[in-house]
C-alpha cells in the first residue's frame, strides 16, 4: 500500500491521476476502521489531511459559509462556527471522542455517506451545497442529489470533496442525537431542525432512520401553515406533538443491533417535538 | 521482576494507599501488555474460526494455505498430540472441532506464517466444507430430551435440586416474577495474546500469557501436547483486565503446539473483534421467583427455577449454576426453599465465570422480588429489607450455618445514611443528562428515581475444592522477595504483597520475583479470592521468615527469640533495650520460606442442594439514584451509594478502585452492556456495537467501607472483587422502575422497555 501525503490540491490531483483507484482519507476514522477488520485493502491511499486549502472554513459575502471538507469537528463546536451554525456545533460536539473530533472531519462523513453520519443531517436540513473538483473541472451538488443510499454517493473516482456552503439562517437551529450511552455512540436517530423567518420556513432532517437522511418535507409544510415562524415565540403544545407525529411518519427505520424501527420512528418523533418546542418554547 | 522502592519517612504498609509499581508505566504505555512481547526469529500465529453456531465438518483441506510463501504450518484436529479436548470442569470443549461445530468463532485450524498478513491470507485459503445445520438456541428447548443433542455429553449440562425446610409451606403474602438476564462481556482492554517458545528438541515448551490461573493452563496444555506438567512452563505476561474471561484455555494449545511445530517462537494475538469469539461470556439466565411472607414482610419460602445457557461447550457452567442457586435467597434470613437450577448446552457462544459468577443473576431476582415484597407488604425497600436481613449464625438453604461476619443491616443502614444528591440543578450541564452528549432531553423530561440493591456473595472455590495458594518469601540484606504464582490481572496483589512483606518482616525493599509455574499453584485470580488466599500465603511465608530471623538474631545476641518483635524497621527486644535493623541484622545470611494457605474443607451439596459447599460469604448494599427521560427511555445514573462488608481495609485507594470500577461493570449490565444474539451468530463483536460506560455514564460514588474483621481470613480482610458490580444492578433498574412506574424484568435495560 502506498500512501502519498500531498501538501496542495494540485498535489493531490496530480497523485490521483497517477493513481486513480486510490481511496482518500481525511481524519481516518471510518477508512481505518475498515483497513484494520480487513474490510478494503486499498492499494494506494492519498492522504489530504496536510492540505491547508481544505482546513480552512470562512464566510462569504452572500451570508453563507464555506467549510473545507478538512475542517475538524472540534473546530465546530466553539468559536465564530458555533455562533453561526449551532445545529452543527450540536452534533460535530456528538461526535465520538475528543481524539476522534480532532481528527474527524464533513468530508469524511461526506465521502463515507453513513445514514448515521453525525454531520449529515446538519448539512440536509441547511440545503448544503457539496463543492467536488477535479483535475479538470469543478462542480456544485446540492447535498441532496449527494448522497444517493447507504455509504453511496455522486462524487466520482476523480473528484475530491473540497468542501460545502450551508447558508447563514435567521432562526433558530439545533440537532439531538440518540445513542444508548451517554456519548461516544454510534447514532440510533438524530434529528437537525433549522428556522429560517426570512423565507417563514422550518427545515427537519434525520438520521439513522433511513438508507439517506431524510428531509421530512410533508410536515415541514404543514407546519408552516400552522403558524406563521417568522414572529411567532412560543408553539402550541398540540401543534409540537403533532409535527412530531408526522416527522416520524416520513422515518423509514430498520431493526437491527442497535436498536429496532419501533423504537427509532418513536424517538425522530421525540426529537421533533423537543426540537421545535426549543425553537418556539411553549 | 519489579522492585518497589521506599520513600524513607513513609512506609508503604498495609493499611496505607501504596500506589502500584506498575502504575505509572501503566499510564503512560510503557507497560509491556503480553501483546507487546516480541522475540527474535519469532512467527505469528492465527485460527480459523467456524463462520457458522452449528455445522457438520465433511473435510478441511490445507493444501493450498501450505502452498502459499511465508506460510510455516498449518495444524488441525489431527495433529493435537495429546488429549483432543481440555475444560475447566468436564474436557469437552475441542482443541480444533474436527466433526461438528458447535459455535460461531469456534476454531478449527491455525497457522504459523512469518506475518500477520501471511496468516490472514493462509487462513482464506484453508477449504472447510461444512453441512450447515440449524442450531439448537433456545436452552428451554435444548435440554429437552426430545430435542436434538449437540453434543455427546448431552444438552444438559447440570440440574441441581434445592430442598429446604418444608416444601409446601406458605404464607399471608406471595410474590412472583420471571426475570430475564442478557449475555454480558468481561471486555477486557488488553486483548488475548501469549508467546511460546519450544525447548531445543521439542520436548517442551515455554508459555508467556495474559492468564488468570497459570497451574490451571499448564495442567490442560500439558494433556493436550501429550508433555508431562514439567515440560510446559508457563510464564505470566503483562495482562490488562481478566475478570472471568481469562480463566478458560483461549490461544495457549494453540500457540504451543505451533511452537513445537515449527521449533521456533510463535506470537498469537487476538484482535478486538475475534476476542469476543476467544473467550467465555457471562451466562445469560431466565429465572423465576416466588416469594411467601407474612404480612408484616418476613420471608417465609422462597421457590425459584433458573435456567442457565451454558453456549456449546461446560466450561464453568456447573459452578456458575451452584452459585446462582445457592443464592437465591440473597442476604436474607429464609427458612424454607425450593430450587431447581439447570445449566444447558446450547449453539450459543460459550459462557463461563465472569466477576459475581452465577450471583449477579440471582440477584437481579432476588432483588426485583424484595421490592415486590416492599410493595405488598407496605414497606420502604430499606424496611423490608432491614426486616429479613441474615446474621451471623443463620442457617442457609444448604443447611451451611453463615459464619462469615455478615453485617447485612450495617451495610443498608449506613448506606441509607448518605447523603442523597442535590436534585437536578436548574442551570445543570445538558451533558449531565440523560442522553448526555446528544442533547436530547430538556429539564423538563427528566424524572428521578432512587433504587436498591443488597446481596450476598461467596468467596473463594466451593464444593470441595482446594484452591490453595503458595508463596515463597527469600530475606537477605535487608530486602525481602516474593516468589508467587498469583496471576496480576489489574485486580492489585503486586501492590499488596509488599505492603504484607513491610508489615511483617519490617523491610522496606520488596522484590517481586516472575509470576509462573516454578512454585506451587496460587489458584485463580477469581472468586474474590487473591488477597485472602495469595494474600495469606505471602503473610505465611513472611511470618515462618520471621521466625527464622528471631533465631537467627535471638541466637547470636542471646536473646529468647520470643522476646523479640519488629517496629518499624528494627527488631527489638520486647522486655530489654537492644535494637537492631532488619538490613543490618540480615546482612550476608539468606533466610527463605515457603508457605501453602489453604482455606477450611467445603462440601459438595446433595441431591437436596444439603451441604457446607461455600467458603465465607461478603455483603454489600448499593443505593442507586437515576435520572431517567421516560419519553426516550434514555437513563443517566447520577449517584451509586455504597456500604460494602471488606472486612479489614488494606489499601485504601485499592479498595476504592475496585468499588468504582464494579459499580461501572454492574451499570453497564443495567442499562447497556449485552452481546446481541441473532440464532447463535454475534451480531455486535467491537467496542463500536458492544458499548461500554463512558465516562459520562458513570456516576458519583460514595463509597463506605465497613471494617468488621474477618476471623477466618488470614489478614481480617474479605475478598471485595465481586461484590461492587452484584447488587448496583438490580438498584439501578429499581431506580429506574421508580421514575418510570415500568416493570422491567429484564436487563440490560432498553430505551424500548422503558418508552414503548
Amino acid at each position: 500500500m502506498t500512501v502519498a501525503v500531498p501538501l496542495s490540491l494540485a498535489e493531490a490531483f496530480d497523485e490521483l491521476s497517477r493513481t486513480p483507484d486510490a481511496r482518500l482519507i481525511q481524519g481516518g476514522t471510518d477508512l481505518m476502521v475498515e483497513i484494520n477488520f480487513n474490510h478494503v485493502k486499498p492499494a494506494n491511499v492519498i492522504a489530504l489531511r496536510r492540505i491547508k486549502e481544505l482546513r480552512t472554513w470562512h464566510v462569504n459575502s452572500n451570508n453563507t459559509i464555506t467549510i473545507g471538507s478538512g475542517v475538524p469537528y472540534q473546530e465546530m463546536e466553539t468559536g465564530q462556527l458555533k455562533e453561526l451554525l449551532p445545529a452543527l456545533a450540536e452534533a460535530a460536539r456528538t461526535v465520538g471522542s475528543p481524539q476522534i473530533r480532532a481528527a474527524g472531519t464533513l468530508g469524511g462523513n461526506l465521502g463515507t455517506c453513513s445514514p448515521a453520519g453525525d454531520g449529515l443531517p446538519v448539512l440536509f436540513a441547511l440545503d448544503a451545497i457539496v463543492h467536488l473538483q477535479s483535475l479538470e473541472s469543478s462542480r456544485d451538488l446540492s447535498i441532496h442529489d449527494f448522497m444517493l443510499g447507504v455509504k453511496r454517493n455522486a462524487r466520482t473516482a476523480n473528484e475530491i470533496i473540497t468542501g460545502v456552503t450551508v447558508p447563514v439562517l435567521d432562526g433558530w437551529q439545533g440537532y439531538a442525537k440518540v445513542g444508548v450511552r451517554n456519548a461516544m455512540v454510534i447514532s440510533v436517530a438524530s434529528a437537525c431542525l433549522a428556522v429560517d423567518k426570512k423565507s417563514n420556513s422550518v427545515r427537519i432532517a434525520l438520521g439513522a432512520v433511513g438508507p439517506t437522511i431524510i428531509r421530512c418535507r410533508d410536515a415541514e409544510s404543514w407546519l408552516v401553515q400552522q403558524f406563521d415562524l417568522s414572529i411567532a415565540t412560543s408553539i402550541d403544545p398540540a401543534i409540537a406533538l403533532e409535527f412530531g407525529r408526522r416527522v416520524a411518519l416520513e422515518s423509514k427505520p430498520i431493526d437491527d443491533h442497535r436498536s429496532t424501527a419501533d423504537y427509532r420512528r418513536h424517538a425522530v418523533g421525540v426529537l421533533a417535538k423537543r426540537l421545535i418546542t426549543r425553537a418556539y418554547p411553549s | 521482576m519489579s522492585t518497589v522502592k521506599q520513600d524513607t519517612r513513609h512506609r508503604d504498609i498495609l493499611g496505607t494507599s501504596a500506589l502500584r509499581p506498575d502504575g505509572v508505566a501503566k499510564v503512560t504505555g510503557a507497560f509491556s501488555f503480553s501483546s507487546d512481547m516480541w522475540a527474535e526469529n519469532m512467527l505469528w500465529g492465527a485460527t480459523l474460526r467456524s463462520p457458522h453456531p452449528y455445522a457438520r465438518i465433511i473435510s478441511i483441506d490445507t493444501t493450498a494455505a501450505l502452498l502459499i510463501s511465508g506460510v510455516s504450518a498449518v495444524i488441525t484436529a489431527q495433529d493435537v498430540p495429546g488429549k483432543a479436548t481440555y475444560g475447566l470442569i468436564s474436557a469437552d470443549q475441542p482443541v480444533f472441532a474436527s466433526d461438528f461445530v458447535r459455535y460461531m468463532g469456534e476454531p478449527i485450524a491455525a497457522v504459523a506464517a512469518d506475518h500477520p498478513e501471511t496468516c490472514r491470507r493462509a487462513l482464506a485459503a484453508i477449504i472447510v466444507n461444512y453441512e450447515v445445520l440449524t442450531p439448537v438456541v433456545d436452552p428451554e428447548l435444548a435440554m429437552l430430551a426430545t430435542t436434538e443433542q449437540i453434543h455427546p455429553d448431552g444438552n444438559l449440562i447440570r440440574h441441581q435440586h434445592i430442598l429446604h425446610g418444608e416444601a409446601h409451606i406458605t404464607s399471608d403474602i406471595t410474590v412472583e416474577g420471571n426475570y430475564t438476564i442478557g449475555m454480558q462481556d468481561q471486555a477486557f482492554l488488553g486483548l488475548e495474546a501469549a508467546m511460546a517458545f519450544p525447548d531445543s528438541g521439542g520436548n517442551g515448551v515455554e508459555l508467556h500469557i495474559a492468564t488468570q490461573w497459570l497451574h490451571e493452563d499448564r495442567g490442560q496444555i500439558a494433556a493436550c501436547l501429550n508433555l508431562p506438567e514439567d515440560s510446559v512452563r508457563v510464564v505470566l505476561g503483562g495482562v490488562g483486565g481478566a475478570f472471568g474471561a481469562r480463566e478458560d484455555i483461549s490461544l495457549q494449545v494453540h500457540c504451543c503446539l505451533l511452537a513445537l511445530r515449527t521449533g521456533r517462537p510463535i506470537k498469537m494475538q487476538y484482535s478486538r473483534e475475534e476476542s469476543f469469539f476467544g473467550h467465555v461470556h457471562r451466562h445469560p439466565a431466565k429465572i423465576w421467583m416466588k416469594h411467601h411472607a407474612t404480612k408484616e414482610g418476613k420471608i417465609v419460602k422462597v421457590e425459584s427455577r433458573m435456567v442457565f445457557d451454558g453456549g456449546a461447550y461446560t466450561s464453568t457452567s456447573p459452578a456458575v449454576l451452584i452459585n446462582g442457586i445457592t443464592h437465591t435467597q440473597g442476604p436474607y434470613q429464609c427458612d424454607n426453599a425450593v430450587v431447581d437450577g439447570y445449566a444447558v448446552r446450547t449453539n450459543n457462544p460459550p459462557c463461563g465465570a465472569m466477576r459475581g459468577f452465577g450471583v449477579v443473576q440471582a440477584c437481579f431476582a432476588h432483588e426485583s422480588q424484595m421490592d415486590k415484597l416492599a410493595h405488598a407488604c407496605g414497606l420502604s425497600p430499606v424496611e423490608v429489607r432491614l426486616i429479613n436481613a441474615m446474621h451471623t449464625g443463620d442457617k442457609l438453604i444448604t443447611g451451611q450455618v453463615m459464619e462469615s461476619v455478615a453485617p447485612v443491616e450495617r451495610c443498608i443502614r449506613e448506606t441509607d445514611l448518605i447523603p442523597l444528591p442535590a436534585p437536578l440543578a436548574l442551570d445543570a450541564n445538558v451533558l449531565e443528562f440523560p442522553g448526555g452528549s446528544g442533547r436530547t432531553a430538556d429539564r423538563h423530561n427528566i424524572v428521578r428515581g432512587i433504587g436498591w440493591g443488597v446481596s450476598m456473595k461467596n468467596l473463594m472455590y466451593s464444593e470441595g475444592f482446594d484452591d490453595y495458594a503458595t508463596a515463597r518469601c527469600t530475606l537477605s540484606n535487608g530486602i525481602a522477595s516474593l516468589k508467587f504464582a498469583t496471576s496480576e490481572v489489574g485486580q492489585g496483589f503486586v501492590t499488596l504483597a509488599p505492603q504484607i512483606a513491610r508489615s511483617v518482616l519490617g523491610v522496606d525493599d520488596v522484590v517481586l520475583e516472575t509470576s509462573d509455574t516454578q512454585i506451587g499453584s496460587a489458584g485463580s485470580t477469581s472468586a474474590s479470592r487473591q488477597t485472602w488466599m495469595s494474600g495469606g500465603a505471602v503473610d505465611g511465608a513472611c511470618r515462618l521468615v520471621r521466625e527464622r530471623l528471631f533465631e537467627h538474631v535471638g541466637r547470636l545476641h542471646n536473646i529468647d527469640p520470643i522476646r523479640l518483635m519488629i517496629e518499624h524497621t528494627d527488631v527489638i527486644d520486647t522486655i530489654g533495650t537492644f535494637r537492631i535493623s532488619v538490613t543490618q541484622a540480615t546482612q550476608g545470611i539468606t533466610l527463605s520460606e515457603t508457605f501453602e494457605h489453604h482455606h477450611r474443607k467445603t462440601e459438595d451439596l446433595d441431591e437436596n442442594g444439603q451441604g457446607n459447599c461455600h467458603v465465607a460469604f461478603a455483603f454489600v448494599a448499593h443505593r442507586a439514584v437515576v435520572d431517567v427521560d421516560i419519553e426516550l427511555g434514555l437513563v443517566k445514573v447520577v449517584q451509586v451509594a455504597t456500604a460494602q462488608d471488606v472486612g479489614r481495609v488494606l489499601n485504601p485507594l485499592s479498595a476504592l478502585g475496585q468499588l468504582e470500577g464494579g459499580i461501572a461493570q454492574g451499570l453497564g449490565l443495567a442499562v447497556m452492556e449485552e452481546i446481541i444474539l441473532d440464532n447463535g451468530r454475534v451480531k455486535n463483536p467491537s467496542f463500536t456495537d458492544y458499548l461500554l460506560p463512558t465516562a459520562l455514564d458513570a456516576p458519583h460514588v460514595v463509597a463506605i467501607m465497613i471494617e468488621e474483621p474477618e476471623p477466618q481470613a488470614p489478614l481480617g480482610a474479605k475478598g471485595i472483587g465481586e461484590p461492587p458490580c452484584i447488587s448496583v444492578t438490580p438498584a439501578i433498574v429499581a431506580a429506574i422502575r421508580a421514575a418510570t412506574g415500568k416493570a422491567l424484568s429484564r436487563v440490560p435495560v432498553r430505551p424500548q422497555d422503558i418508552c414503548l
